[in-house]
């Protein structure tokens, strides 16, 4: 049975973000206030003691909603942790509009948070439980698992790797020229194509400019039922679908799965656009946020997210389709490439582009009359992953 | 005694510059930072035919992984040795290695004898040794390659050759010294085991020793009518004698008589006669072959594979031990490398799983040995970033012949040579030791043309 969806009954009426970056003077509980704080100053007439529940995302940061209850000073009220690797943010905001959407509550939060950079270590860390040692992800790093789609896409489209190199060169330069529009995103300087070419490797094809940014980083909604957003502000961003998939794995033990493609992706964006209503994703959209954490992963998603065909994707990045300026806008805000990836704040931080754009608060970037947005969301790896898509509009009814 | 029904070698892949230690011509074969003892064992027993039926597996090493462990366990659930099936460590010296072919031929199984020879910077044993593996196996069920006729074993007390418990690295005193000792003990023993099998003569010998005067004079101290064989990659320590036999087994013809010398604090000698069934069971990878071949290690990474000096580290966290229930519930994927296939939809899980990804039957469930298998590479990747002993870490997702697929490191691997489609082959190895846990699993290796194990 298709996922019925709780389109029109949720509205976000407060957003806020921190600072993303390498915020050695910030805890986790610093970036949690600082994202709050942004949060509560975007919605005026809401106060602390509306919130009647909490739903915090985290990697690595913390356990349980403690995390969230003890610098925040709340007492008695309902606070969960929820985690789904990349996507935690994103599954934080999904579990506080089904409790408002059930009835459960008329205000509630999603948080989402990560301080990575007090490990000293250079890129994401792995948590796993003891284990037998035999899996690959103990080995393999994110950016090697995401390098396979490289080789793996132009063999299977007859991509010359000099033009598919073109191709994730022109996503991360483009990434980062809207991130130079920023003020909140972790690099903000345009960097020269050559630049992005020539430096040096980290796995397979892919340069240090080809990952996502390593950040800290917080951001939070608060939403409401649909119907009492105007209580809150004038500008409230309505939901109309959210989709989680988790994969059962089976393309990294299925000899069919090829590596250019997130089956997962393609199963939640049709349950999301059936949710929403949504016939063609080409035309739907006035943005996309989507989860560039390397270069080809966000080539990959183009096709599996429906805004171009198999095999297409590199020639629309490379015709600029996807850029500021282009037929779609894929991550206006610099995405994870730019904006900065702090794992459990990204889905939040997709949603609150979206929430900015819509206001018309989205500054030097800021997008003509925009009205329907995209985000997605990916945890894991090729083969083996979960992927979230929300769509969210300004309007309430479509 | 029983008959010796089957052999085989495994030579590593790496070679050390002569150059880069002092000596004049060839290189050094030296095991790569993923090989020990225990995981090169497994690839000599592994391309003997049958060896998994044995019903005993003795392993000399003077490397061993582990102590307080049976190190022979490791391999008996590689190889996928019965449960009733003997497996027992001999830890010790080049005289374990004879100590191992004497029980084998004995009892029948599995003689399993690998070292890691470690020499300080620049000294003989660095030129002089070789790392290795070589696996007998006797046995009465089969046509014998070769019959026991006689066996001696001389023993005495003196000091060659020592090694600290606590080091890596070992001492030998003047070798002249050592030189004499083993000469008269090499004439006694060859005396009585000719005596005893009442010959006056044979056509191979093998001698090998750790005092390398011995070596450098075997042809003169015994005489053998065909050929006097010392070991193929130098002192191999417990695999010297075993993997010397093995260079006369690929070449001997039929009915010739075989003198192996093991001159290890005393001399063991053991003469066998080779049989018709030899010429159709030979190795697979002669050892000449597996010896020609090779890739070049830079010797500072050498270095740092033995722990001689420290290479700055990826800034990556190191790994955790891996757990050892977990590990005990995984034997079967971990060790053996045994998937599962779905008997409802035929779909094969590497590693094994009780629910069907594909149709969803639940615990309709067979096994699958997936490592005497082969596979392709479907896609692969250089890892920079990924923790390693020795990186980068090559990765490749395989795709196996008869279906299944999984992702693993590349075992002695050249990037440059790794292509979507390229055929592999399994190997077991030490992924990394972390809390002093060596955690083993398999690796793929890249099958083709390349050396002497690689037939394309």
């Amino acid at each position: 049975m298709p996922s019925r969806g709780i389109a029109g009954k949720v509205a976000v009426v407060a957003m806020g973000c921190s600072q993303f970056g390498e915020r050695w003077d910030s805890s986790a509980d610093d970036l949690l206030l600082e994202a709050i704080a942004d949060c509560m100053a975007s919605a005026p007439k809401l106060d602390k003691e509306d919130i009647d529940a909490y739903w915090l995302g985290t990697l690595s940061s913390g356990m349980s909603g403690l995390t969230l209850s003890r610098p925040l000073g709340i007492g008695d009220k309902p606070v969960t942790r929820v985690e789904n690797m990349c996507a935690s943010g994103s599954e934080a905001f999904r579990n506080a509009c089904y409790a408002v959407a059930a009835g459960a509550y008329d205000v509630a939060m999603a948080v989402g948070v990560e301080k990575l950079k007090d490990s000293g270590f250079s890129g994401l860390l792995r948590q796993d439980p003891p284990g037998d040692g035999t899996a690959p992800e103990l080995s393999m790093t994110a950016p090697a698992a995401f390098s396979l789609l490289d080789p793996a896409y132009c063999a299977k489209y007859g991509v010359p790797a000099e033009e598919m190199r073109q191709a994730m060169t022109h996503v991360a330069w483009k990434n980062h020229l809207n991130g130079a529009r920023n003020p909140k995103a972790q690099f903000r300087s345009p960097v020269a194509k050559e630049t992005i070419d020539n430096a040096p490797k980290v796995a397979g094809r892919l340069g240090v400019f080809d990952c996502s940014g390593v950040a800290d980083g917080a951001a939070c909604a608060v939403v409401v039922p649909a119907e009492h957003a105007l209580r809150y502000t004038e500008n409230p961003m309505y939901v109309r679908a959210l989709s989680l998939v988790a994969g059962s794995g089976l393309g990294a033990t299925d000899p069919d799965y090829d590596y250019t493609s997130f089956p997962e992706v393609v199963r939640s964006a049709r349950d999301a656009y059936q949710q929403a209503g949504i016939d063609d994703p080409r035309t739907a959209f006035s943005l996309a946020e989507v989860h560039d954490c390397f270069t080809p992963t966000e080539i990959v998603l183009m096709e599996d997210l429906g805004f171009t065909d198999p095999g297409q994707s590199w020639k629309d990045v490379l015709a600029g389709d996807f850029d500021a300026d282009g037929r779609l806008p894929i991550n206006p805000d610099g995405g994870l490439k730019s904006f900065g990836h702090p794992v459990g704040a990204s889905g939040l931080r997709m949603l609150y582009e979206a929430w900015l754009q819509f206001r018309g608060e989205a500054g030097q970037r800021q997008l003509p009359d925009p009205h329907t947005a995209l985000t997605h969301n990916l945890g894991g790896r090729p083969g083996t992953c979960v992927s979230f898509v929300s769509v969210v509009d300004r309007e309430p009814g479509h | 005694m029983q008959g010796l029904v089957g052999y085989a070698s495994y030579l590593p892949r790496y070679r050390l510059a002569g150059g880069d230690i002092g000596v004049r011509r060839g290189d050094r074969v030296v095991a790569a930072f993923d090989e020990d003892s225990t995981t090169m064992a497994v690839a000599a027993i592994a391309d003997i035919p049958r060896s998994r039926s044995a019903d005993a597996l003795y392993f000399a090493t003077s490397t061993p992984a582990y102590a307080d462990k049976t190190n022979a366990t490791a391999i008996h659930a590689a190889i996928g040795l019965p449960l009733d099936a003997l497996a027992v460590d001999l830890c010790g010296s080049g005289r374990s290695g004879f100590a191992a072919i004497l029980a084998a031929a004995s009892t029948g199984g599995i003689a399993a004898s690998a070292d890691v020879r470690v020499g300080r910077p620049g000294s003989a044993d660095e030129k002089l040794g070789g790392d290795g593996a070589a696996a007998l196996l006797f046995g009465a069920a089969e046509p014998a390659i070769a019959e026991v006729l006689a066996v001696a074993s001389l023993t005495a007390e003196f000091m060659d050759r020592w090694r600290a418990t606590t080091s890596v690295t070992g001492e030998q005193w003047e070798e002249r010294f050592g030189a004499q000792r083993y000469a008269a003990l090499i004439r006694d023993a060859v005396e009585r085991v000719l005596d005893t099998a009442g010959l006056t003569g044979v056509d191979h010998v093998v001698l090998t020793c750790p005092n390398s005067g011995i070596v450098k004079r075997a042809a003169t101290l015994v005489k053998g009518e065909k050929s006097v064989v010392t070991s193929p990659i130098g002192f191999s320590g417990a695999c010297d004698a075993a993997l010397a036999l093995c260079t006369v087994l690929d070449t001997a013809e039929a009915g010739e008589t075989v003198l192996v010398l093991s001159a290890v604090d005393g001399c063991d000698a053991m003469l066998l006669r080779t049989t018709s069934a030899l010429t159709q069971a030979r190795q697979p990878h002669p050892v000449s072959a597996q010896r020609a071949g090779g890739l070049p290690v830079a010797y500072l990474t050498y270095l740092s594979w033995r722990g001689l000096v420290q290479l700055e580290p990826p800034r990556r966290p190191e790994p955790d031990r891996p757990s050892g229930p977990a590990a005990g519930r995984s034997a079967l994927w971990k060790f053996g490398l045994c998937g599962s296939h779905c008997d409802a939809c035929d779909f094969i899980h590497l590693p094994p799983g009780r629910v069907c990804k594909r149709c969803g039957a639940t615990d309709q469930m067979s096994g699958v040995p997936v490592a005497g298998l082969r596979g392709t590479v479907a896609t692969y990747t250089v890892d920079h970033l990924a923790y390693s002993p020795s990186p980068p870490v090559v990765q490749a997702v395989v795709d196996v012949s008869g279906g299944g697929r999984f992702t693993c490191e590349v075992a002695d691997a050249e990037p440059e040579q790794i292509r979507v489609g390229s055929p592999v082959e399994f190997s077991f190895r030490r992924l990394f030791t972390a809390g002093n846990v060596h955690n083993y699993f398999w690796k793929a290796r890249v099958a083709g043309p390349l050396d002497g194990r690689h037939h394309a």
